[in-house]
């Protein structure tokens, strides 16, 4: 369905830039995704458009730029309404905002005191960790999905961190699927999903971009 | 079937400060119920109990939590009076994404300003009026950053007023006469029965916030 001109400036790695194209393939939006060389040298337009943090991603719909993926993703949900990633229902729409902006609050952080981690991960960031999933499977309870029965907003702004797990697990030592066997189940129903499993890059490929971080911060 | 909404709150709280304006804006008759941040209640651990912390607003027995999740929800439940959020969805991303700068900007740099001494202190007055000219700059010549109208962005950031002559008289600076335009924004705030009635006395804030200083022992 054409709506004008999408761009969306990207890094391949970065989960929150994974957020906007599962919503946009959700949504079945074509664009063009423009990867930004974060470490060599930004583009001219990505610190023109988001002159604030000079990150990505930015989304530029007929070349009206906006930051912060949350954002984009609410904003992709109400300019291409179908199918809906947020719930009708103003109450349930409140909750699911707020575990949105609980993963924003946590996840990544945790995820990252892992990795920056200098010689063993301390056991209190990896309990930290496992915590925060665990408030997480509370959360989603009985249901397939944080939306329901199908993916919804939560699910979209938590599903692209995950691609980070395995990274996580290499350096802390632990398995998500044996501490949070739920979160991993739910894990696997998104990636049973096409726009996920095509979109989520190879955990792989993201545990050895870690450790070139690592190598850049001089992290041993 | 009359709506039950009940506020648990902390009277200086920026955050409640949000919740009240919103709610006043609307003319949602409500039960404010002041919360002891220091001996926190059964009602508000059962309410909150991811985060734990005041505003939650209490609709028809069910919770919302964090303050621009709940004026969100109230702008979309009572959606017939006083639009806070834009209709246009790329104005509503603008309105989100500074309501989001000064979430991740304000509170931490601002309670640096009396939280500590030194250098410390003096990098935080440095990065505070930063974020405030970045405001003005988003502001520009507009009445409010909602336009013509007040919305949500002016009601995100203006509780904050109230805290500013604890900043300044701890940090020893003066936003006047860093940032006047940001004054003036502030005194077109004020003019709104709805702000003046729920920001509570800035000199009543200060005593409070010298407890403050004293219980993590700043001097």
């Amino acid at each position: 369905m054409s709506k004008g001109e999408v761009v969306l400036l990207d890094c391949w790695a970065s989960p929150f830039c994974l957020r906007a194209k599962i919503a946009l393939a959700e949504k079945g939006v074509e664009y063009e995704a423009r990867a930004e060389n974060l470490f060599g040298g930004k583009s001219d337009l990505l610190l023109k458009s988001n002159p604030i943090y000079k990150k990505v991603p930015v989304l530029l719909h007929d070349g009206k730029p906006m930051c912060e993926s949350t954002i984009i993703v609410n904003y992709i949900d109400e300019t291409w309404p179908s199918p809906p990633l947020l719930p009708s229902c103003a109450y349930e729409r409140a909750k699911a905002r707020f575990w949105a902006d609980f993963i924003d609050k946590k996840v990544f952080d945790a995820v990252c005191n892992i990795w920056k981690s200098k010689g063993e991960v301390p056991e209190t960031a990896k309990n930290e960790f496992i915590e925060i999933l665990k408030q997480l499977e509370g959360a989603l309870g009985e249901k397939d999905f944080f939306g329901g029965d199908s993916l919804g907003f939560v699910d979209v702004i938590a599903i692209p961190l995950t691609c980070w797990f395995y990274a996580v697990e290499k350096f802390g030592g632990f398995k998500v699927e044996n501490e949070c066997p739920k979160f991993s189940a739910w894990m696997n129903k998104c990636m049973q999903r096409d726009t996920v499993a095509r979109i989520l890059p190879d955990p792989e490929k993201v545990y050895e971009f870690v450790i070139t971080l690592r190598n850049m911060f001089g992290i041993e | 079937m009359a709506d039950e909404v009940i506020l648990l709150d902390f009277w200086a709280s920026m955050f409640g400060i949000r919740v009240r304006i919103a709610l006043a804006e609307k003319g949602i008759k409500y039960e404010y119920k002041e919360q002891d941040l220091f001996n926190k209640s059964p009602l508000l651990l059962q309410m909150n109990p991811v985060h734990k912390k005041i505003p939650v607003l209490i609709h028809n027995g069910k919770s919302v939590c964090e303050s621009s999740i709940i004026v969100q929800y109230i702008d979309e439940v009572w959606k017939d009076k006083a639009p806070l959020l834009p209709y246009d969805p790329y104005q509503r991303a603008q309105a989100r994404f500074w309501a989001d700068f000064i979430d991740k900007k304000m509170y931490d740099t601002s309670r640096k300003t009396w939280a500590t001494k030194g250098e410390e202190q003096e990098a935080a007055k440095k990065e505070f009026i930063e974020v405030l000219k970045t405001l003005g700059g988003e502001l520009g010549d507009k009445p409010f950053f909602g336009g013509d109208n007040f919305g949500y962005v002016d009601l995100c950031l203006i509780p904050y007023y109230c805290w500013f002559y604890s900043y300044e008289t701890f940090g020893k600076f003066s936003v006047e006469a860093e940032c006047p335009k940001f004054i003036a924004w502030v005194t077109r705030c004020l003019q709104r029965e709805t702000v003046a009635k729920a920001l509570p006395d800035e000199k009543k804030v200060f005593e409070f916030v010298s407890v403050l200083r004293e219980k993590i022992r700043v001097e």
